[in-house]
């Protein structure tokens, strides 16, 4: 493992996710009200001690959904970076690994799929699949295989002539031990690296496609759909969109402190 | 010039993968297009009938043929939704997404290389701290949330524009792009941020190197060193990330003409995505796919007039 020297980035990073972290798992036992309670006399309420963050247009305690959001989100976001970098370490450690024909024509195609934004393809897949919660882990884990796979194909072309894995091959170990015993813990740090910077993109993507309506479907609460409500009643109940959207924020940046800091060495 | 000749082939050639994929995309989708457009009820001969006008008793080959013939011809189909060709649909659109892809990349420039290149020369002056530290947060807003936040503050509170009052360009160029300003400074304020960031961060590297030394062993002062030896070097990786960036902004117009109401490509791409109007949802892939594909060919040009180590090869 490399030594990361933690600066004042990392520790900010690491306190937000943190938060972040303990709220979503609070989530999932315990939330101050049932998230998707409807309440017409709470409806449009304000901040106050009974309501941390208010109620939405149906009288449902936003701080409440936003802690089942936050799950959903994350829960989208693992699952996703889950299937891109295991699809997509197998992929760059072979082609890597071998090199050859079949590297030279997955990378061509890699590069095509890469060379596109991501939510555009994530789309396509949408619009060929149907919207909900499992279809968008499917389209966004296919979208991120691309880029974990050009990754670790970097990774392993360094180290496949470097002397000890010549000498393992020499004492006659297979392939795949090779690959994953002797290569795959010494590019694992780019691979971590790699992993956080993943995990933000595909909360952006699953909250930008859940705010087009074409994500996560209700009942399940998420923040980008959460946002995109919020919008019809910016006007009597700015503080829904606010914290909605805050919270997407603080995901994103303490995920992306806690990679900043890590480089830093 | 051979170098130009060989990536026009390599361009025609994704643009040929890139519609062959788009085609066969849609042909997976299960379902019947001739009972999409007929709907369940129709008679079996009908059905028959149509899906002969259609060609669908083709072999596939044929059809991507007669449809890539078609396309580049400017027939893009029917909608399935409304009895409207997909070209009278997409025209008009095309230039209210350009037009805002264009100004939150001019916005991008704009607000990025005056930052970088201050953060960087003072590194060590508060506000540079300060500027940095905003940077960092800036980049972790989502698009549609600025938008969200904008027509909050400057649309309901302040009231500077009317959210979703939007005008089109037949009427008034002038506040047609009035209109597309907040749009693009919400998408660009993230992107800003990040190009901000690598520009500051290349420069500084930079800094580091041995010609820099040497340049100011020759008797240059600082802003001589600056702007002629190491922005030259720094600009490099920055107009590729600009480049890629263009890509993103297209896809981020998508999610932003939503928040502002403005009808566009991206809005029209989603309302066909929800109503399953595959025959749109193919023609405006494969329109943002051949933006993207020419503006990587243009960045790809552009890369090698600015770094002359690259012509050589």
């Amino acid at each position: 493992m490399r030594r990361w020297n933690k600066d004042f980035n990392f520790y900010i990073g690491f306190v937000i996710t943190g938060v972040v972290l303990l709220l979503v798992f609070l989530g999932i036992f315990y939330t101050p009200y049932d998230a998707e309670a409807m309440s017409a006399a709470d409806k449009f309420a304000g901040i106050s001690l009974h309501h941390l963050m208010g109620c939405d247009n149906f009288g449902r305690d936003i701080f409440s959904r936003i802690l089942k959001g936050s799950g959903t989100t994350l829960f989208i976001a693992l699952c996703t970076v889950l299937i891109g970098v295991g699809i997509g370490t197998i992929i760059g450690a072979i082609t890597g690994y071998y090199g050859g024909w079949l590297d030279e024509v997955l990378m061509r195609f890699n590069d095509s799929v890469l060379a596109f934004p991501s939510i555009l393809v994530a789309l396509v897949f949408i619009s060929i699949l149907g919207s909900g919660k499992y279809h968008v882990i499917i389209a966004l884990g296919i979208v991120f295989i691309p880029s974990f796979a050009r990754i670790v194909r970097g990774e392993f072309m360094h180290y496949r002539n470097l002397d000890y894995v010549q000498n393992a091959k020499l004492m006659g170990a297979g392939d795949i031990r090779i690959m994953f015993v002797h290569i795959l813990p010494n590019a694992w740090p780019v691979i971590a690296s790699a992993i956080i910077i993943g995990f933000n993109n595909a909360v952006l993507a699953e909250a930008s496609m859940s705010f087009l309506g074409i994500g996560v479907q209700p009942p399940d609460p998420s923040l980008g759909r959460m946002l995109s409500e919020a919008q019809s009643y910016l006007f009597r109940a700015p503080w829904y969109a606010f914290f909605s959207g805050l919270t997407i924020v603080l995901m994103i940046l303490g995920f992306a402190l806690l990679s900043e800091g890590m480089k830093r060495k | 010039m051979r170098y130009v000749v060989k990536k026009i082939g390599i361009l025609l050639l994704t643009l040929l993968l890139v519609s062959f994929l788009a085609f066969l995309a849609f042909q997976i989708i299960p379902g019947d297009p001739a009972v999409k457009m007929l709907g369940t009820q129709a008679t079996p001969e009908k059905l028959s009938a149509l899906r002969e006008q259609m060609g669908l008793d083709r072999p596939m080959l044929f059809r991507y043929a007669v449809w890539l013939k078609d396309f580049v011809l400017g027939d893009m189909g029917t909608s399935y939704s409304y009895n409207m060709t997909v070209g009278s649909m997409l025209s008009g659109k095309l230039p209210i997404t350009l037009t805002l892809t264009f100004l939150a990349f001019i916005m991008i420039v704009v607000i990025a290389i005056p930052f970088g290149i201050y953060t960087a020369k003072h590194k060590d002056r508060k506000l540079s701290k300060v500027l940095n530290a905003v940077n960092q947060i800036m980049m972790s807003i989502p698009p549609f949330f600025i938008g969200i936040l904008f027509t909050y503050f400057f649309g309901l509170v302040l009231r500077w524009f009317i959210p979703g009052g939007y005008i089109s360009y037949e009427m008034s160029v002038i506040r047609f792009i009035g209109y597309l300003i907040f749009p693009a400074i919400a998408i660009a304020i993230p992107k800003a941020a990040m190009t901000t960031k690598l520009l500051k961060d290349i420069i500084l590297e930079q800094t580091k190197l041995d010609y820099v030394r040497t340049a100011y062993s020759r008797g240059n002062r600082t802003n001589g060193v600056l702007y002629h030896h190491v922005l030259k070097n720094a600009m490099i990786p920055v107009v590729t990330f600009l480049g890629m960036t263009l890509a993103d902004i297209v896809a981020g117009s998508i999610i932003i003409e939503q928040v502002f109401s403005i009808p566009g490509l991206g809005r029209l791409l989603i309302t066909s995505i929800s109503n399953r109007d595959y025959p749109v949802v193919q023609a405006i892939i494969v329109c943002i796919a051949f933006i993207v594909i020419m503006i990587n060919f243009i960045v790809d040009i552009v890369y090698r007039i600015l770094d002359p180590r690259v012509r050589g090869q």
